[in-house]
């Protein structure tokens, strides 16, 4: 009896996978958009705007994801009673996201601010000098380039976002590993086959990615 | 404390361009600028000299504000400095300034460095920015290295980019702050020469600057600082010939003897 020659265990592989997929897409966006306007908030002028970007980063960088994750659905859902979408599966995924994009987005934020860091400070100047305002020299001229510098980094987020994608299989999601879960259960004596094919995928997906953002990096370095 | 020559306003209107009353700043616990009383007349070339750390570089960068004071005032065309926000951006961008660095935007091409400012703060058609941008550059000799990045440049033409760069927001004044400090020997000659005939066309321009020679030529006044203060203020043949102060005195022997 081989796991995998059974379609129903093949597509729920395929299935777990996909969302996976979905889950890293969708908070991968909202992870950068919400990243970029906190690193924004920290280099701001304005004190209210950095403590509310460190308040986020500290918080959530320094919560084990499992947390964030049982919070979006005991909390946000079952106590506070937000629900994202009428359809119950679709709405753990739209929590799942929520979370994820939450604590990956401190990541991004400080990956950001360290590629901030990286521009030299006459950049900036040069650029106020000639009339920008401080949005117009943030969005474009330290930016830009910050985010060239950061682009590796970034992509070490988006993996590691990646595999932390499978701890929305603990509010009831049937992603990768909770397929996997119970392919083991059910197929004990294939167990380190089982593991071994969903390790590989993972690293199908991964490694390439990996290469993928290190040839970008090296393409879009600014040249100084 | 410091003999000044007014020059008559070139284009007619009486009040200084830049004016400087009792300005005072420190870093922490230095003093680097005491009580500095100056005013720059429209058309005039001033140019500051003095040893590092006189608090020149920082006088210069005071006027637009990329340094603030901690007392006295500032007023350039008759309207004090603003704090911060849109109107500070509006004054900087009639105020043009050339550093030591060069500081071209490194992942815009000299084009774009020329461009950006009349598009994005000028809301200038881009086709005529474009237009006035090639112009310029025609002028500062680096026309055929428009579609090229600052890094591909050499240090003089990026210098001479970065003029173009300030020139094209049409400003009323222009600040260079050690405009040829950082660049090799044999480029120095291309920038200043740019800067020569900036000034003999009658822009208003502060040069900070170790340039002796262009002091020489092409100031209208010459201004010598120390520890923080403004020591003199004089035409450069005057300056350059008889120097009133001890201080200036010794900084000239040290200079103009090798």
């Amino acid at each position: 009896m081989d796991v995998f020659s059974d379609p129903r265990n093949l597509d729920a592989t395929v299935s777990g996978f996909l969302w996976i997929l979905k889950l890293t897409g969708a908070s991968a966006v909202l992870a950068l958009v919400l990243g970029v306007l906190l690193a924004a908030m920290r280099v701001s002028p304005i004190p209210v705007l950095r403590l509310f970007g460190a308040a986020w980063v500290n918080i959530f960088r320094n919560t084990p994801l499992t947390l964030i994750i049982f919070f979006c659905y005991f909390g946000l859902y079952s106590t506070l009673g937000l629900t994202l979408s009428e359809d119950l599966v679709r709405n753990i995924y739209w929590l799942g996201v929520v979370g994820l994009s939450t604590y990956t987005a401190a990541f991004v934020c400080e990956a950001v601010r360290s590629g901030i860091n990286t521009v030299p400070p006459g950049q900036a100047e040069a650029a106020r000098a000639i009339g920008l305002t401080f949005a117009q020299t943030l969005r474009i001229v330290v930016l830009p380039q910050a985010g060239r510098a950061v682009v590796a980094p970034l992509g070490s987020i988006l993996i590691a976002l990646c595999k932390n994608s499978t701890i929305v299989g603990t509010i009831g999601l049937m992603e990768s590993s909770s397929v996997m879960k119970d392919l083991i259960n059910s197929y004990g004596n294939a167990g380190i086959l089982i593991f071994a094919v969903f390790a590989g995928v993972f690293a199908l997906l991964l490694i390439p990615t990996g290469y993928f953002f290190g040839w970008l990096a090296n393409r879009l370095a600014v040249r100084r | 404390m410091t003999e000044r020559n007014q020059a008559d306003g070139a284009s007619g209107a009486d009040q200084p361009l830049i004016r400087l009353d009792g300005v005072n700043k420190w870093f922490g616990p230095l003093h680097v600028l005491r009580d500095i009383n100056l005013s720059v007349n429209r058309g005039e070339v001033v140019v500051v000299i003095g040893p590092s750390g006189s608090g020149k570089s920082t006088l210069c960068r005071t006027i637009n504000r990329l340094e603030t004071i901690n007392s006295g005032t500032i007023t350039f065309d008759g309207r004090p400095l603003p704090a911060e926000g849109r109107a500070l951006a509006r004054l900087r961008s009639e105020v043009g300034m050339v550093f030591q660095s060069f500081n071209l935007f490194a992942h815009k091409t000299i084009l774009e460095n020329v461009t950006l400012g009349p598009i994005k703060v000028r809301k200038e058609k881009p086709e005529s920015a474009r237009q006035r941008a090639l112009a310029l550059l025609d002028r500062v000799g680096i026309a055929n290295q428009a579609d090229k990045y600052p890094a591909q440049l050499s240090g003089g033409q990026q210098q001479r980019a970065a003029i173009a760069r300030a020139l094209a927001m049409q400003p009323k004044a222009m600040l260079f702050d050690e405009p040829t400090s950082a660049l090799d020997p044999e480029m120095v000659g291309e920038v200043l020469e740019v800067m020569t005939s900036l000034a003999a066309e009658g822009m208003t321009m502060v040069v900070v600057t170790h340039e002796m020679g262009f002091a020489r030529h092409a100031a209208n006044r010459v201004i010598f600082m120390a520890d923080g203060q403004l020591v003199e203020d004089a035409p450069p043949a005057e300056f350059f010939t008889n120097p009133r102060s001890e201080r200036a005195k010794d900084f000239l022997s040290k200079v103009l003897t090798h």
